[in-house]
């Protein structure tokens, strides 16, 4: 792949907070595809998605998006430009109902892909809870709200980061179900991961962040097999998964620390 | 979560409590043991008691109008708007002027002369100056300090400051008012007393902007993304949504606000210098009560604050009614106690 058709490319980022740098020279590529980034706490993986966001400012190295610099930008014309963000904790508006949350993107949308019907249509629990307020809703109702309001954008990238966090287990196969839709119909989806099962599910390519940087690529479902490079790159924290339990588990606890 | 019950479960009730007890005790004095007081009991003098409580929710009106722009100032930008007194008076003062011109007399004004009109155009005129001040306010002193409360405070209390030199300057020291139209300056009668239609043409106009404000906030996409803004600013413009232009916005329609509240002010109890003063901390006292940044608590706390300054000089014994300010405090302090984030405010 040569610069030009990577949608993503990240250089030599850096960015942290005051004097401590957390993303430490990072470099990714990625195209129309799924990509998990996976990693032990405190590596950095939040830093980069709010980097990536531009919720944080990079203090070094660049961002392309199809070419386009989006480094420097603020976050409104970083969404702009195509990339939609579903944040950890999912960040939802407790004062505005499901509804709201999606008429308040409405506008924009109109006469895409994604609007809200077709939010709706993804997700038909939503709908029946459209009247609801943004905290009233459990944990895989406010992730499908958090996912639906970033579709609006219509952006070819989206960033999840943590998407799986303090989900059931169905709730998740709903996730990796509309996550396998979106790349199929040539959105990219780059997904940051605590829970390796989950992100060998979401993406067939999973990045390994270690202190700021990616260290190491897997694809498919490799690092499951591997308890060896797992208490490597997911550290002591993580108990192995062991050799036996295939990628499809539903048992979550797993790589959780 | 639900926290165990603990010993000390009893110690924090006793606000709860106090306020009951407060609130009963209240409640009977006015109602039946209220003798010797300007007012009298409200079983002995049921007229006096309804003129009060009218005295109290249209005043309420008048304090939302002031509020209202304030709290939606406050809730979405985080930021204490200190010129907001300034705003009042300024437009207060521009419509007094406006007034007189259209009308072609300076002072005392004979309502029979001042058609509708002649009131709704400087109503108008003023409270535009006042957006379009405080929409430059902002845009030159606080869009380049966002997220810095401290700065934006202090620059908004200096432009207070400059703005009460100047209007002192333009506009004199002497109490000015403007007058209400002919159509509205009457009384009618109820239970025996007469009351002024004025107060109730006030009260309509805030119920007015109350609802147009709800619509706003709650019909359409810049409301929604207004009240997005007050939950999460930072995940709005993640939304690709441009705040700048919502902050813009919001000071331009809180700016007028507190004009329209400038002027009914006016018309209602005149202008003078330190009127300014007066109404920011009438803003503050509401919003504090009734929660920063939100509409439904500028309301409550209105129609509180409304209530205890109509009842308190009315029904405090008459030697004492000069001590009617105090009941203002007691009534944040008690409110504070019980919930200290005001009536239906959140934790910042």
């Amino acid at each position: 792949m040569s610069t030009n058709d990577a949608l993503l490319e990240v250089r030599d980022l850096r960015a942290g907070y005051g004097a401590s740098l957390v993303l430490d020279g990072l470099s990714l590529r990625m195209g129309a595809e799924s990509v998990a980034v996976v990693g032990r706490n405190g590596m950095g993986k939040t830093t980069l998605c709010d980097t990536l966001v531009g919720f944080l400012p990079a203090s070094g190295g660049e961002i392309r998006l199809a070419g386009r610099r989006v480094d420097g930008l603020a976050p409104e014309k970083v969404a702009l430009a195509g990339i939609a963000y579903v944040p950890q904790g999912r960040r939802l508006f407790p004062s505005l109902t499901v509804d709201e949350h999606l008429a308040m993107m409405a506008r924009r949308a109109r006469g895409r892909r994604w609007t809200p019907d077709a939010v709706y249509e993804l997700f038909p629990r939503l709908a029946e809870r459209r009247h609801h307020g943004g905290a009233d809703l459990s944990g895989g109702e406010q992730q499908m709200l958090a996912v639906g309001r970033a579709l609006l954008l219509n952006a070819p990238l989206v960033v999840m980061d943590e998407p799986s966090e303090g989900l059931a287990p169905t709730i998740v196969d709903v996730l990796v179900d509309v996550v396998g839709q979106l790349v199929a119909e040539g959105v990219a989806v780059l997904v940051v991961e605590q829970n390796l099962r989950a992100a060998v599910r979401l993406a067939n390519r999973q990045l390994v962040m270690v202190s700021g940087r990616i260290e190491a690529e897997f694809t498919g479902d490799e690092l499951l097999d591997r308890p060896e490079l797992q208490r490597r790159y997911l550290g002591v924290g993580s108990a192995p998964a062991s050799a036996g339990v295939a990628a499809g588990s539903r048992h979550e606890e797993g790589e959780r620390t | 979560m639900t926290p165990a019950p603990s010993r000390l479960a009893p110690l924090r009730r006793p606000p709860v409590w106090v306020a009951t007890v407060v609130a009963v005790a209240v409640a009977a004095w006015v109602l039946f043991l209220a003798d010797g007081t300007p007012a009298g009991a409200a079983v002995d003098d049921p007229g006096r008691f309804l003129v009060t409580v009218l005295d109290g929710i249209t005043f309420a009106g008048l304090l939302f109008v002031a509020a209202s722009g304030f709290t939606l100032i406050f809730g979405l930008m985080r930021t204490v708007n200190m010129a907001h007194g300034s705003l009042f008076l300024l437009a207060a003062y521009v419509a007094i002027r406006v007034q007189e011109a259209m009308v072609g007399r300076s002072r005392n004004l004979d309502p029979a002369d001042v058609g509708v009109l002649d009131w709704l155009v400087p109503l108008l005129a003023g409270a535009g100056v006042a957006a379009v001040l405080g929409l430059l306010i902002q845009q030159v002193f606080l869009q380049w300090n966002e997220g810095q409360e401290m700065r934006q405070t202090l620059l908004t209390l200096a432009i207070t400051v400059v703005l009460a030199d100047q209007m002192l300057r333009e506009f004199g020291g002497l109490a000015q008012r403007m007058v209400w139209p002919g159509g509205v300056t009457h009384f009618f009668s109820v239970l025996g007393e007469r009351y002024a239609v004025t107060r109730i043409f006030m009260l309509a106009i805030a119920v007015l902007v109350g609802v147009l404000l709800w619509l706003w906030l709650n019909r359409t996409s810049v409301g929604m993304v207004i009240r997005a803004g007050v939950d999460d600013r930072q995940m709005v413009r993640g939304l690709g949504i441009n705040i700048r232009r919502v902050f813009a916005l919001t000071f331009l329609v809180g700016s007028f606000l507190a004009g329209v509240g400038g002027v009914l002010g006016a018309s209602f109890a005149g202008a003078a210098p330190g009127t300014d003063g007066n109404w920011l901390l009438n803003a503050l006292v509401v919003v504090i009560i009734g929660g920063l940044g939100s509409l439904k608590g500028a309301a409550a706390g209105s129609l509180l604050y409304g209530t205890v300054v109509a009842f308190s000089p009315a029904y405090l014994p008459a030697q004492y009614s000069y001590y009617a300010i105090i009941m203002t405090f007691g009534l944040l302090a008690l409110v504070l106690a019980v919930r200290p984030n005001g009536l239906f405010g959140r934790p910042a």
